[in-house]
């Protein structure tokens, strides 16, 4: 590294910025919020930012497009099976490694 | 008033529902230790990094920070822009905690909100046991840490099917979190596919697609979200029901 800058003051200013912005809003609403629009806004952001977080990018998380659109199916149909977290993402992972298996075998 | 089960029960349950996460985190912090190795950054750095940091995207854009030998300012923005989701997570986890949850609860606690830990705590029913989310961190964090010092040290150790196999586990497991309650609730589901659809088109649209991920994520979630509470509130029995 030809850096004129600290990486320890770097690696500081990283962690104590990312640490405020997690913990600023935690620490200072300790009351129940009363507001109906605003509770129901709070309810529906863990729905929208997970669904926002995972499509499309689920589809660029392995080495290829095929065996990710694969992954997402099986997570779609066991996730509303109700399957539990675990077997949901590790038999994603299953079959996007048995899928890219098969890929690299007709190949 | 007692939670759920119990503290440590509830520690215990946060640890089991950290593995998912663990392993997902394996993956990413796997290639984010490979990419810092290249940076330049020594194996024991990149993992005091991301014990610290513990965030995928603000970390990746950092070692370009790093790389371009950029200010600190500009580090401080990088990663206010890419984070600032975790404070809409905050706020929305705050009412998911109460009077037993004091302070120094919050304090330790709120290290541990990544998008993932954020997505298991949120899924509990009723409110939720900072003990929960302890447990999580504490399979998740040690996943991460160890992950990118492995990925540093010799980027051979795993081998790129596995990571790229393991790729999906994240987000395998925000589906079986957001899908199950969208398969009773259709105004979940309307959100939960209203989202996909938006961030799909920050992703794909010209223009759109110049707003970077932790921005898209912000303007979605907030969109989404105050669209179906302005179109569908959710009354007070209803919440404690799906919440």
């Amino acid at each position: 590294m030809n850096s004129t800058h600290s990486i320890y003051i770097y690696i500081l200013v990283m962690a104590v910025t990312t640490y405020l912005i997690r913990v600023l809003p935690l620490v200072l609403i300790r009351k129940e919020i009363k507001n109906e629009i605003l509770r129901s806004f709070l309810y529906y952001v863990p729905y929208a930012a997970l669904a926002a977080m995972t499509f499309p990018a689920i589809l660029y998380a392995t080495s290829g497009m095929i065996s990710a659109l694969f992954g997402f199916i099986t997570a779609v149909i066991l996730s509303y099976k109700e399957k539990s977290l675990f077997t949901v993402a590790l038999s994603a992972c299953g079959v996007v490694f048995i899928v890219e298996r098969i890929m690299d075998y007709i190949s | 008033m007692k939670y759920n089960n119990g503290s440590v029960l509830e520690f215990k349950k946060g640890m089991k529902d950290g593995i998912p996460i663990a392993l997902g985190y394996l993956a990413v912090s796997f290639t984010f230790g490979i990419e810092a190795f290249r940076g330049g950054l020594p194996p024991l750095l990149s993992a005091v990094i991301s014990v610290t940091n513990v965030t995928s995207a603000g970390q990746f854009a950092a070692l370009s920070v790093i790389a371009a030998n950029g200010s600190y300012f500009e580090m401080f923005l990088t990663q206010f822009v890419i984070n600032l989701r975790y404070m809409l997570m905050s706020f929305s986890l705050s009412q998911k905690f109460d009077d037993r949850a004091t302070v120094p609860k919050r304090l330790l606690a709120g290290f541990g909100i990544t998008d993932e830990i954020f997505g298991i705590g949120a899924a509990r029913e009723g409110k939720v046991d900072p003990a929960y989310i302890y447990g999580a961190m504490a399979v998740a964090i040690p996943g991460w840490t160890v992950g990118t010092f492995f990925g540093s040290l010799s980027g051979d150790i795993l081998p790129a099917m596995i990571v790229s196999a393991l790729g999906v586990a994240i987000y395998g497991m925000f589906l079986a979190i957001i899908i199950p309650p969208a398969k009773h609730n259709k105004a979940v589901m309307t959100v939960v596919i209203l989202a996909m659809v938006l961030s799909s088109a920050f992703y794909y649209l010209p223009y759109l697609n110049k707003v970077s991920s932790g921005f898209t994520i912000i303007i979605v979630t907030v969109l989404v979200s105050l669209i179906a509470a302005l179109i569908h509130p959710v009354r007070e029995e209803e919440h404690e029901q799906h919440a």
